[in-house]
Protein backbone atom coordinates (compact mmCIF):
# COMPACT_ATOMS: atom_id res chain seq x y z
CA UNK A 1 0.00 0.00 0.00
CA UNK A 2 2.98 2.68 0.92
CA UNK A 3 4.39 1.79 -2.69
CA UNK A 4 0.97 2.61 -4.03
CA UNK A 5 0.46 6.05 -2.38
CA UNK A 6 4.37 7.01 -3.68
CA UNK A 7 3.14 6.36 -7.14
CA UNK A 8 0.53 8.78 -6.48
CA UNK A 9 2.35 11.16 -4.88
CA UNK A 10 1.51 14.49 -6.11
CA UNK A 11 1.65 18.51 -5.37
CA UNK A 12 -1.10 19.52 -3.86
CA UNK A 13 -0.70 23.26 -2.61
CA UNK A 14 2.23 24.94 -3.45
CA UNK A 15 3.26 28.85 -2.75
CA UNK A 16 5.88 30.79 -4.87
CA UNK A 17 7.46 33.46 -3.55
CA UNK A 18 3.77 34.53 -2.24
CA UNK A 19 3.51 38.29 -1.19
CA UNK A 20 0.26 39.77 0.52
CA UNK A 21 0.12 43.93 0.85
CA UNK A 22 -2.92 45.61 2.20
CA UNK A 23 -2.23 49.27 1.76
CA UNK A 24 0.78 50.74 2.35
CA UNK A 25 1.39 48.83 5.31
CA UNK A 26 3.94 46.15 6.25
CA UNK A 27 3.30 42.74 4.19
CA UNK A 28 0.75 40.13 5.57
CA UNK A 29 2.69 38.03 3.91
CA UNK A 30 6.22 37.64 2.68
CA UNK A 31 7.65 35.82 0.01
CA UNK A 32 6.21 32.54 1.14
CA UNK A 33 7.19 29.54 -0.29
CA UNK A 34 6.34 25.61 0.63
CA UNK A 35 4.99 22.94 -1.17
CA UNK A 36 2.67 20.57 0.29
CA UNK A 37 2.82 16.53 -1.38
CA UNK A 38 -0.72 14.27 -0.74
CA UNK A 39 -0.83 12.50 2.12
CA UNK A 40 1.30 14.46 4.29
CA UNK A 41 0.09 16.38 7.15
CA UNK A 42 1.54 19.95 7.47
CA UNK A 43 1.50 21.65 10.90
CA UNK A 44 1.41 25.46 11.02
CA UNK A 45 2.37 27.21 13.79
CA UNK A 46 3.00 31.17 14.64
CA UNK A 47 2.09 34.19 17.12
CA UNK A 48 -0.85 35.88 16.28
CA UNK A 49 -1.11 37.80 13.50
CA UNK A 50 2.03 36.08 11.62
CA UNK A 51 -0.29 35.46 8.61
CA UNK A 52 -1.40 32.17 9.32
CA UNK A 53 -4.50 32.42 8.25
CA UNK A 54 -4.19 35.14 5.22
CA UNK A 55 -2.02 32.21 3.72
CA UNK A 56 -5.13 29.65 4.06
CA UNK A 57 -7.29 32.54 2.28
CA UNK A 58 -5.02 32.66 -0.36
CA UNK A 59 -5.19 28.78 -0.75
CA UNK A 60 -8.88 28.62 -0.92
CA UNK A 61 -8.57 32.00 -3.44
CA UNK A 62 -10.61 34.15 -0.67
CA UNK A 63 -8.10 36.25 -0.67
CA UNK A 64 -5.78 37.14 -3.37
CA UNK A 65 -1.90 37.17 -3.39
CA UNK A 66 -0.40 40.94 -4.32
CA UNK A 67 2.81 39.02 -5.88
CA UNK A 68 3.96 35.13 -6.16
CA UNK A 69 2.17 31.82 -7.74
CA UNK A 70 0.01 29.55 -6.35
CA UNK A 71 -0.85 25.83 -7.19
CA UNK A 72 -3.47 23.80 -5.46
CA UNK A 73 -3.64 20.45 -7.12
CA UNK A 74 -0.95 20.91 -9.75
CA UNK A 75 -3.19 23.80 -11.57
CA UNK A 76 -1.75 27.13 -11.27
CA UNK A 77 -4.52 28.82 -9.86
CA UNK A 78 -2.71 32.28 -9.47
CA UNK A 79 -4.93 34.19 -12.21
CA UNK A 80 -8.23 32.41 -11.34
CA UNK A 81 -11.44 34.10 -11.53
CA UNK A 82 -14.16 33.43 -8.66
CA UNK A 83 -16.28 31.08 -11.08
CA UNK A 84 -13.20 28.99 -11.63
CA UNK A 85 -11.93 29.09 -8.06
CA UNK A 86 -15.53 27.51 -7.21
CA UNK A 87 -14.45 24.30 -9.02
CA UNK A 88 -11.09 24.25 -6.84
CA UNK A 89 -12.53 24.60 -3.62
CA UNK A 90 -15.16 22.26 -4.04
CA UNK A 91 -11.76 19.50 -3.57
CA UNK A 92 -10.97 21.43 -0.56
CA UNK A 93 -12.21 20.81 2.78
CA UNK A 94 -12.09 24.22 4.75
CA UNK A 95 -12.52 24.60 8.85
CA UNK A 96 -12.43 27.98 9.85
CA UNK A 97 -11.07 29.90 13.09
CA UNK A 98 -14.25 31.91 13.77
CA UNK A 99 -16.16 28.42 13.31
CA UNK A 100 -18.19 29.91 9.81
CA UNK A 101 -21.00 27.64 10.70
CA UNK A 102 -24.09 29.22 9.43
CA UNK A 103 -26.27 30.24 12.48
CA UNK A 104 -29.87 30.15 10.79
CA UNK A 105 -29.20 26.70 9.13
CA UNK A 106 -29.65 23.53 11.30
CA UNK A 107 -26.69 21.37 11.83
CA UNK A 108 -28.19 18.56 9.18
CA UNK A 109 -28.09 21.40 6.46
CA UNK A 110 -25.13 23.40 7.32
CA UNK A 111 -23.31 19.99 6.91
CA UNK A 112 -24.97 19.41 3.84
CA UNK A 113 -24.74 22.83 2.58
CA UNK A 114 -21.41 21.57 0.10
CA UNK A 115 -23.03 18.64 -1.02
CA UNK A 116 -26.34 21.01 -2.05
CA UNK A 117 -24.47 23.80 -3.28
CA UNK A 118 -21.02 22.76 -5.18
CA UNK A 119 -22.08 22.34 -8.84
CA UNK A 120 -19.98 19.05 -9.11
CA UNK A 121 -22.93 17.22 -6.82
CA UNK A 122 -25.43 18.70 -9.46
CA UNK A 123 -26.99 15.72 -12.29
CA UNK A 124 -28.40 17.46 -14.91
CA UNK A 125 -28.17 21.55 -13.81
CA UNK A 126 -30.35 19.74 -10.44
CA UNK A 127 -29.12 20.45 -6.94
CA UNK A 128 -29.42 17.10 -5.05
CA UNK A 129 -32.08 17.36 -1.90
CA UNK A 130 -31.29 17.37 1.92
CA UNK A 131 -33.25 13.77 1.43
CA UNK A 132 -30.80 12.36 -1.26
CA UNK A 133 -27.33 13.29 1.05
CA UNK A 134 -29.36 12.12 4.09
CA UNK A 135 -26.88 9.32 4.38
CA UNK A 136 -23.80 11.32 3.86
CA UNK A 137 -24.74 13.80 6.50
CA UNK A 138 -25.12 11.31 8.71
CA UNK A 139 -22.13 9.65 8.10
CA UNK A 140 -20.08 12.82 8.62
CA UNK A 141 -21.58 13.36 12.06
CA UNK A 142 -21.62 9.84 13.17
CA UNK A 143 -17.50 10.33 12.68
CA UNK A 144 -17.61 13.46 14.86
CA UNK A 145 -19.24 11.63 17.07
CA UNK A 146 -22.63 14.35 16.76
CA UNK A 147 -25.02 11.51 14.89
CA UNK A 148 -27.90 12.92 17.06
CA UNK A 149 -27.79 16.45 16.79
CA UNK A 150 -29.28 16.85 12.92
CA UNK A 151 -31.86 19.16 14.07
CA UNK A 152 -30.31 21.49 16.25
CA UNK A 153 -29.15 25.16 15.40
CA UNK A 154 -25.16 26.20 16.45
CA UNK A 155 -25.85 28.41 18.77
CA UNK A 156 -27.24 25.51 20.92
CA UNK A 157 -24.27 23.89 20.87
CA UNK A 158 -21.10 23.88 23.21
CA UNK A 159 -17.58 25.25 21.20
CA UNK A 160 -16.55 22.39 21.14
CA UNK A 161 -19.06 20.88 19.28
CA UNK A 162 -19.37 23.63 16.68
CA UNK A 163 -15.63 22.89 16.01
CA UNK A 164 -16.67 19.01 15.62
CA UNK A 165 -19.48 20.16 12.91
CA UNK A 166 -17.17 22.12 11.18
CA UNK A 167 -15.22 19.72 10.87
CA UNK A 168 -17.57 16.79 9.72
CA UNK A 169 -18.93 19.90 7.08
CA UNK A 170 -15.47 20.09 5.92
CA UNK A 171 -15.29 16.40 5.27
CA UNK A 172 -18.48 15.65 4.20
CA UNK A 173 -17.38 16.37 0.43
CA UNK A 174 -14.39 13.87 0.46
CA UNK A 175 -12.10 16.90 -0.27
CA UNK A 176 -8.23 16.15 -1.31
CA UNK A 177 -7.25 18.97 1.17
CA UNK A 178 -8.29 19.83 4.57
CA UNK A 179 -7.34 23.24 5.87
CA UNK A 180 -8.15 23.56 9.84
CA UNK A 181 -7.25 26.82 11.04
CA UNK A 182 -6.78 26.67 14.54
CA UNK A 183 -9.44 23.50 14.99
CA UNK A 184 -8.00 23.57 19.10
CA UNK A 185 -7.81 27.12 19.64
CA UNK A 186 -10.11 28.25 23.01
CA UNK A 187 -11.04 24.61 23.87
CA UNK A 188 -10.32 22.60 27.14
CA UNK A 189 -7.20 19.98 26.65
CA UNK A 190 -9.80 17.28 27.07
CA UNK A 191 -11.60 18.59 24.60
CA UNK A 192 -8.73 19.41 22.24
CA UNK A 193 -7.38 15.86 22.43
CA UNK A 194 -10.44 14.89 21.69
CA UNK A 195 -10.54 17.23 18.31
CA UNK A 196 -6.54 16.01 16.84
CA UNK A 197 -8.07 12.61 17.57
CA UNK A 198 -10.45 13.17 15.23
CA UNK A 199 -7.82 14.34 12.49
CA UNK A 200 -5.72 11.34 12.88
CA UNK A 201 -8.39 9.24 12.56
CA UNK A 202 -9.63 11.03 9.50
CA UNK A 203 -6.29 10.96 8.35
CA UNK A 204 -6.02 7.16 8.58
CA UNK A 205 -8.97 6.48 7.24
CA UNK A 206 -9.35 8.37 4.29
CA UNK A 207 -5.78 8.91 3.70
CA UNK A 208 -6.70 13.11 3.89
CA UNK A 209 -3.59 15.63 3.20
CA UNK A 210 -3.93 18.51 5.77
CA UNK A 211 -2.76 21.21 6.68
CA UNK A 212 -3.69 22.61 10.31
CA UNK A 213 -3.02 25.74 12.01
CA UNK A 214 -2.88 25.84 15.38
CA UNK A 215 -0.99 27.16 18.85
CA UNK A 216 -0.71 24.38 20.66
CA UNK A 217 2.45 22.88 20.12
CA UNK A 218 0.48 19.45 21.65
CA UNK A 219 -1.16 19.10 18.99
CA UNK A 220 1.63 19.46 16.22
CA UNK A 221 3.34 16.47 18.56
CA UNK A 222 0.06 14.57 18.55
CA UNK A 223 -0.30 14.36 14.81
CA UNK A 224 3.17 13.42 14.14
CA UNK A 225 3.41 10.46 16.53
CA UNK A 226 0.88 9.04 16.74
CA UNK A 227 -1.93 6.72 14.63
CA UNK A 228 -5.33 5.42 14.96
CA UNK A 229 -5.85 2.00 14.91
CA UNK A 230 -8.89 0.75 13.86
CA UNK A 231 -8.83 -2.48 15.35
CA UNK A 232 -9.02 -1.41 18.42
CA UNK A 233 -10.83 1.98 17.82
CA UNK A 234 -7.91 4.05 19.84
CA UNK A 235 -4.63 5.96 19.18
CA UNK A 236 -1.14 4.19 19.22
CA UNK A 237 2.22 5.66 19.71
CA UNK A 238 4.50 5.38 15.75
CA UNK A 239 7.71 3.35 16.57
CA UNK A 240 10.45 5.87 16.27
CA UNK A 241 11.52 4.38 12.99
CA UNK A 242 7.78 4.37 11.41
CA UNK A 243 8.04 6.11 8.18
CA UNK A 244 4.83 7.39 8.82
CA UNK A 245 6.70 9.54 11.26
CA UNK A 246 7.50 11.27 8.08
CA UNK A 247 4.62 12.28 6.59
CA UNK A 248 4.16 15.19 9.60
CA UNK A 249 5.71 18.32 8.68
CA UNK A 250 6.03 21.85 10.65
CA UNK A 251 6.31 25.25 9.48
CA UNK A 252 6.44 28.58 11.74
CA UNK A 253 5.69 31.92 10.52
CA UNK A 254 7.15 35.27 11.77
CA UNK A 255 5.36 38.43 10.95
CA UNK A 256 4.80 37.60 7.45
CA UNK A 257 7.74 35.02 6.60
CA UNK A 258 8.49 31.61 6.57
CA UNK A 259 11.37 30.91 9.10
CA UNK A 260 11.25 27.54 9.74
CA UNK A 261 10.35 23.90 7.67
CA UNK A 262 10.76 20.85 8.42
CA UNK A 263 10.09 17.18 10.58
CA UNK A 264 9.57 17.15 14.48
CA UNK A 265 12.99 16.67 15.41
CA UNK A 266 14.20 19.18 13.51
CA UNK A 267 11.79 21.98 15.56
CA UNK A 268 12.53 20.74 18.53
CA UNK A 269 16.39 20.99 18.06
CA UNK A 270 16.29 24.71 16.46
CA UNK A 271 17.85 27.08 18.80
CA UNK A 272 16.61 29.80 17.61
CA UNK A 273 14.49 31.75 20.60
CA UNK A 274 11.23 32.60 18.48
CA UNK A 275 11.25 28.90 16.49
CA UNK A 276 11.59 26.54 20.01
CA UNK A 277 9.05 28.72 21.69
CA UNK A 278 6.64 26.13 19.30
CA UNK A 279 8.52 23.19 20.09
CA UNK A 280 7.80 20.51 22.28
CA UNK A 281 10.49 20.63 25.27
CA UNK A 282 11.30 17.08 26.93
CA UNK A 283 10.80 19.32 30.28
CA UNK A 284 7.10 19.34 29.26
CA UNK A 285 6.48 15.78 29.31
CA UNK A 286 6.10 14.24 26.13
CA UNK A 287 4.12 11.24 27.21
CA UNK A 288 0.94 12.54 27.37
CA UNK A 289 -1.66 10.49 27.33
CA UNK A 290 -4.70 11.04 24.03
CA UNK A 291 -7.98 10.49 25.38
CA UNK B 1 -6.74 66.33 -0.28
CA UNK B 2 -6.40 63.29 -2.60
CA UNK B 3 -6.57 60.96 -0.27
CA UNK B 4 -9.54 62.87 1.88
CA UNK B 5 -11.31 62.03 -1.43
CA UNK B 6 -9.97 58.41 -1.87
CA UNK B 7 -12.04 56.60 0.61
CA UNK B 8 -15.24 57.72 0.03
CA UNK B 9 -14.34 57.28 -4.13
CA UNK B 10 -13.11 53.84 -3.28
CA UNK B 11 -16.33 53.14 -1.68
CA UNK B 12 -18.75 54.41 -4.42
CA UNK B 13 -16.75 52.51 -6.88
CA UNK B 14 -17.54 49.47 -4.35
CA UNK B 15 -21.29 50.22 -4.65
CA UNK B 16 -21.25 50.79 -8.12
CA UNK B 17 -19.44 46.89 -8.43
CA UNK B 18 -22.00 45.46 -5.67
CA UNK B 19 -24.90 46.89 -7.40
CA UNK B 20 -24.05 45.56 -11.48
CA UNK B 21 -23.20 42.33 -9.55
CA UNK B 22 -26.35 41.66 -7.83
CA UNK B 23 -28.84 44.02 -10.38
CA UNK B 24 -27.45 40.99 -12.45
CA UNK B 25 -27.63 37.96 -10.74
CA UNK B 26 -31.50 38.95 -10.69
CA UNK B 27 -31.29 37.21 -14.18
CA UNK B 28 -28.82 34.34 -13.25
CA UNK B 29 -29.21 30.73 -12.02
CA UNK B 30 -29.58 29.18 -9.22
CA UNK B 31 -32.21 31.78 -7.90
CA UNK B 32 -33.14 31.58 -3.97
CA UNK B 33 -36.34 32.38 -3.96
CA UNK B 34 -36.89 31.12 -0.43
CA UNK B 35 -34.07 33.75 0.74
CA UNK B 36 -36.60 35.91 -1.25
CA UNK B 37 -39.68 35.40 0.44
CA UNK B 38 -38.25 35.35 3.65
CA UNK B 39 -36.47 38.78 3.18
CA UNK B 40 -40.24 40.66 1.71
CA UNK B 41 -41.31 38.85 5.13
CA UNK B 42 -39.12 40.53 7.46
CA UNK B 43 -39.01 44.14 5.19
CA UNK B 44 -42.25 44.12 3.82
CA UNK B 45 -45.06 42.92 6.66
CA UNK B 46 -42.11 43.45 9.60
CA UNK B 47 -42.35 46.86 8.85
CA UNK B 48 -45.72 46.92 7.78
CA UNK B 49 -47.21 48.35 11.56
CA UNK B 50 -44.36 50.98 12.01
CA UNK B 51 -45.47 52.35 8.42
CA UNK B 52 -48.96 52.53 9.06
CA UNK B 53 -48.43 54.10 12.65
CA UNK B 54 -46.26 57.26 10.85
CA UNK B 55 -48.42 57.20 7.97
CA UNK B 56 -51.18 57.90 9.95
CA UNK B 57 -49.49 60.52 12.05
CA UNK B 58 -47.65 62.35 9.07
CA UNK B 59 -51.44 63.17 7.41
CA UNK B 60 -52.93 64.34 10.87
CA UNK B 61 -50.01 66.18 11.49
CA UNK B 62 -50.23 68.05 7.80
CA UNK B 63 -54.09 68.21 7.86
CA UNK B 64 -53.61 69.78 11.89
CA UNK B 65 -50.55 72.59 9.95
CA UNK B 66 -52.40 73.23 6.98
CA UNK B 67 -55.72 74.04 8.82
CA UNK B 68 -54.07 77.26 10.30
CA UNK B 69 -52.84 78.40 7.58
CA UNK B 70 -55.75 77.30 5.09
CA UNK B 71 -58.11 79.37 7.30
CA UNK B 72 -56.21 82.52 6.88
CA UNK B 73 -56.87 82.15 3.14
CA UNK B 74 -59.98 80.92 3.78
CA UNK B 75 -58.91 77.67 1.78
CA UNK B 76 -60.11 74.93 3.85
CA UNK B 77 -61.74 73.07 1.40
CA UNK B 78 -58.21 72.79 0.15
CA UNK B 79 -56.91 70.52 2.98
CA UNK B 80 -57.39 67.07 0.87
CA UNK B 81 -55.23 68.32 -1.78
CA UNK B 82 -52.60 69.73 0.24
CA UNK B 83 -52.53 66.75 2.11
CA UNK B 84 -52.37 64.21 -0.60
CA UNK B 85 -50.06 65.92 -2.91
CA UNK B 86 -47.21 66.16 -0.11
CA UNK B 87 -48.00 63.01 0.93
CA UNK B 88 -47.69 61.52 -2.32
CA UNK B 89 -44.57 63.31 -3.76
CA UNK B 90 -42.63 63.62 -0.88
CA UNK B 91 -43.82 62.75 3.04
CA UNK B 92 -44.64 59.53 2.01
CA UNK B 93 -41.79 58.15 0.41
CA UNK B 94 -39.02 60.37 2.54
CA UNK B 95 -40.58 59.34 5.57
CA UNK B 96 -40.85 55.52 4.84
CA UNK B 97 -37.65 55.28 3.51
CA UNK B 98 -35.69 56.69 6.18
CA UNK B 99 -37.86 54.72 8.45
CA UNK B 100 -37.24 51.22 6.56
CA UNK B 101 -33.34 52.92 6.38
CA UNK B 102 -33.74 52.98 10.19
CA UNK B 103 -34.69 49.32 10.37
CA UNK B 104 -33.82 47.37 7.87
CA UNK B 105 -30.41 48.99 6.94
CA UNK B 106 -29.23 48.54 10.36
CA UNK B 107 -30.92 45.42 10.35
CA UNK B 108 -28.82 44.07 7.03
CA UNK B 109 -25.67 45.53 7.37
CA UNK B 110 -25.70 44.07 11.37
CA UNK B 111 -26.67 40.51 9.98
CA UNK B 112 -24.02 40.83 7.20
CA UNK B 113 -21.39 42.08 8.95
CA UNK B 114 -21.84 39.21 11.93
CA UNK B 115 -21.85 36.69 9.32
CA UNK B 116 -18.69 38.58 7.56
CA UNK B 117 -16.91 38.20 11.19
CA UNK B 118 -17.92 34.97 12.30
CA UNK B 119 -16.49 34.21 8.86
CA UNK B 120 -19.93 32.69 7.43
CA UNK B 121 -19.51 34.72 4.35
CA UNK B 122 -15.85 33.08 3.56
CA UNK B 123 -17.76 29.66 3.97
CA UNK B 124 -20.57 30.37 1.74
CA UNK B 125 -17.46 31.31 -0.62
CA UNK B 126 -15.53 28.27 0.21
CA UNK B 127 -18.75 25.94 -0.18
CA UNK B 128 -20.06 26.87 -4.09
CA UNK B 129 -21.90 29.87 -3.27
CA UNK B 130 -21.51 33.70 -4.44
CA UNK B 131 -22.97 35.36 -1.25
CA UNK B 132 -23.61 38.40 -3.44
CA UNK B 133 -25.89 36.20 -4.90
CA UNK B 134 -27.15 34.36 -2.14
CA UNK B 135 -27.72 37.16 0.48
CA UNK B 136 -27.30 40.61 -1.84
CA UNK B 137 -29.64 40.06 -4.76
CA UNK B 138 -32.39 38.44 -2.57
CA UNK B 139 -32.95 41.55 -0.20
CA UNK B 140 -31.78 43.93 -2.74
CA UNK B 141 -35.27 42.22 -4.65
CA UNK B 142 -37.17 42.27 -1.32
CA UNK B 143 -36.71 46.03 -1.23
CA UNK B 144 -37.18 47.15 -4.52
CA UNK B 145 -40.90 44.94 -4.44
CA UNK B 146 -41.86 46.23 -1.04
CA UNK B 147 -40.62 49.54 -0.71
CA UNK B 148 -42.98 51.01 -3.16
CA UNK B 149 -45.81 48.89 -1.94
CA UNK B 150 -44.60 50.33 2.07
CA UNK B 151 -45.00 53.57 0.31
CA UNK B 152 -48.15 53.71 -1.18
CA UNK B 153 -49.77 52.09 1.92
CA UNK B 154 -48.17 54.93 4.19
CA UNK B 155 -49.51 57.34 1.14
CA UNK B 156 -52.96 56.03 1.61
CA UNK B 157 -53.33 55.89 5.48
CA UNK B 158 -52.09 59.42 5.41
CA UNK B 159 -54.50 60.75 3.29
CA UNK B 160 -57.23 58.77 5.49
CA UNK B 161 -55.36 60.55 8.69
CA UNK B 162 -55.86 63.74 7.13
CA UNK B 163 -59.32 63.23 6.28
CA UNK B 164 -59.84 62.39 10.04
CA UNK B 165 -58.55 65.27 11.45
CA UNK B 166 -59.92 67.91 8.74
CA UNK B 167 -63.60 66.00 8.22
CA UNK B 168 -64.88 64.73 11.80
CA UNK B 169 -62.52 66.32 14.09
CA UNK B 170 -62.22 70.00 13.00
CA UNK B 171 -64.94 70.16 10.24
CA UNK B 172 -63.11 71.75 7.71
CA UNK B 173 -64.96 70.73 4.71
CA UNK B 174 -66.80 67.49 3.74
CA UNK B 175 -66.16 64.21 3.47
CA UNK B 176 -66.31 63.80 -0.02
CA UNK B 177 -65.07 67.49 -1.14
CA UNK B 178 -62.13 66.13 0.96
CA UNK B 179 -61.78 62.70 -0.89
CA UNK B 180 -62.61 64.43 -4.46
CA UNK B 181 -60.30 67.20 -3.98
CA UNK B 182 -57.75 64.38 -2.82
CA UNK B 183 -57.78 62.05 -5.68
CA UNK B 184 -58.41 64.84 -8.64
CA UNK B 185 -55.38 66.95 -7.09
CA UNK B 186 -52.87 64.24 -7.82
CA UNK B 187 -51.01 64.17 -11.36
CA UNK B 188 -49.43 61.07 -12.99
CA UNK B 189 -46.47 63.37 -12.33
CA UNK B 190 -47.22 63.31 -8.52
CA UNK B 191 -47.48 59.47 -8.81
CA UNK B 192 -44.53 58.65 -11.15
CA UNK B 193 -42.64 60.41 -8.81
CA UNK B 194 -43.99 59.16 -6.05
CA UNK B 195 -43.29 55.61 -6.86
CA UNK B 196 -39.78 56.21 -8.84
CA UNK B 197 -38.54 57.31 -5.49
CA UNK B 198 -39.59 54.69 -3.31
CA UNK B 199 -37.62 52.59 -6.12
CA UNK B 200 -34.34 54.38 -6.09
CA UNK B 201 -34.71 54.84 -2.37
CA UNK B 202 -34.93 50.65 -1.95
CA UNK B 203 -31.94 50.16 -4.31
CA UNK B 204 -29.89 52.59 -2.08
CA UNK B 205 -31.20 51.37 1.46
CA UNK B 206 -30.43 47.34 0.31
CA UNK B 207 -26.98 47.93 -1.44
CA UNK B 208 -25.99 50.33 1.36
CA UNK B 209 -27.02 47.96 4.06
CA UNK B 210 -25.28 44.91 2.30
CA UNK B 211 -22.14 46.69 1.51
CA UNK B 212 -21.49 48.01 4.90
CA UNK B 213 -22.09 44.71 6.06
CA UNK B 214 -20.04 42.45 4.02
CA UNK B 215 -17.13 45.13 4.17
CA UNK B 216 -17.21 44.42 8.46
CA UNK B 217 -13.63 44.18 10.16
CA UNK B 218 -12.76 44.33 13.74
CA UNK B 219 -14.93 42.27 15.64
CA UNK B 220 -18.19 42.66 17.30
CA UNK B 221 -16.90 46.07 17.60
CA UNK B 222 -16.90 46.81 13.83
CA UNK B 223 -20.69 45.26 13.39
CA UNK B 224 -21.55 48.23 15.75
CA UNK B 225 -20.08 50.72 12.92
CA UNK B 226 -21.15 49.21 9.68
CA UNK B 227 -24.75 49.15 11.35
CA UNK B 228 -24.45 52.81 12.50
CA UNK B 229 -22.50 53.93 8.55
CA UNK B 230 -25.08 52.11 6.72
CA UNK B 231 -27.99 54.20 8.41
CA UNK B 232 -26.43 57.48 8.27
CA UNK B 233 -25.30 56.75 5.24
CA UNK B 234 -28.50 55.50 3.33
CA UNK B 235 -30.46 58.41 5.27
CA UNK B 236 -28.23 61.21 3.75
CA UNK B 237 -28.38 59.64 0.12
CA UNK B 238 -32.42 59.70 0.37
CA UNK B 239 -32.24 62.91 0.76
CA UNK B 240 -29.77 63.58 -1.86
CA UNK B 241 -32.26 61.56 -4.03
CA UNK B 242 -35.20 63.41 -2.92
CA UNK B 243 -33.76 67.14 -3.97
CA UNK B 244 -32.25 65.60 -7.27
CA UNK B 245 -35.52 63.46 -7.90
CA UNK B 246 -38.06 66.52 -6.84
CA UNK B 247 -35.75 69.40 -8.99
CA UNK B 248 -36.06 67.20 -12.00
CA UNK B 249 -39.78 66.51 -12.12
CA UNK B 250 -40.46 70.28 -11.11
CA UNK B 251 -38.83 71.11 -14.24
CA UNK B 252 -41.26 69.14 -16.36
N1 LIG C 1 -8.76 42.07 5.54
C1 LIG C 1 -7.64 42.55 6.13
N2 LIG C 1 -7.29 43.83 5.96
C2 LIG C 1 -6.17 44.33 6.52
N3 LIG C 1 -5.32 43.61 7.27
C3 LIG C 1 -5.62 42.32 7.49
C4 LIG C 1 -6.79 41.71 6.92
N4 LIG C 1 -6.82 40.41 7.29
C5 LIG C 1 -5.72 40.22 8.05
N5 LIG C 1 -5.00 41.36 8.17
C6 LIG C 1 -3.73 41.50 8.90
O1 LIG C 1 -2.89 40.46 8.51
C7 LIG C 1 -2.08 40.04 9.59
C8 LIG C 1 -2.11 38.53 9.68
O2 LIG C 1 -3.42 38.13 10.01
P1 LIG C 1 -3.84 36.62 10.19
O3 LIG C 1 -5.30 36.62 10.45
O4 LIG C 1 -3.34 35.82 9.07
O5 LIG C 1 -3.07 36.21 11.51
P2 LIG C 1 -3.00 34.76 12.15
O6 LIG C 1 -1.61 34.31 11.99
O7 LIG C 1 -4.09 33.93 11.62
O8 LIG C 1 -3.25 35.12 13.67
P3 LIG C 1 -4.13 34.32 14.75
O9 LIG C 1 -3.24 33.27 15.27
O10 LIG C 1 -4.44 35.35 15.78
O11 LIG C 1 -5.32 33.80 14.07
C9 LIG C 1 -2.60 40.74 10.82
O12 LIG C 1 -1.70 41.75 11.16
C10 LIG C 1 -3.92 41.32 10.38
O13 LIG C 1 -4.12 42.54 11.02
MG1 LIG D 1 -5.85 33.24 12.30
Amino acid sequence: MARNEAKERRCILKFEDVSLQFDQADPVLDKVSFEIWSGETRIILGAAGSGKTVMMKIALGLLKASSGRVSVMGQDVTNFDERQWYEVRSHIGVLFQEGGLFDSLTIEENVAYPLLNQARFMTDGKKPTLDTVRPDVQEALNFVELGNTLNKFPSELSGGMRRRVGIARGSVADPDLFLYDSPTAGLDPITANTIIALLIKDREMRNTTAAIITHRFQDGHLLANFRYNPEKDRLERLPANSPLRERTKFMVMKEGRLVFEGPEAELDASVDPYISKFSMHPAQNPERKVS
Amino acid sequence: MLDWLKSPILTFQEFVTLAGRASLNVFRRPFYGQDLFLQMDTIGVGSLPITVLIGFFSGVIMALQMSRALSQYGATGQVGQITAITLVREMGPVLTALLIAGRNASGIASELGSMKVSEQIDAMRALGTDPVKKLVTPRLLAMCVTLPLLTIIADFVGIVGGYIVAVPLLRLTTGSQYWNNAWRSLEYNDIAQGLIKPLLFAFIIALVGCLYGMRTSGGTQGVGRATTQAVVVASVWIFVITALITRIFVNL
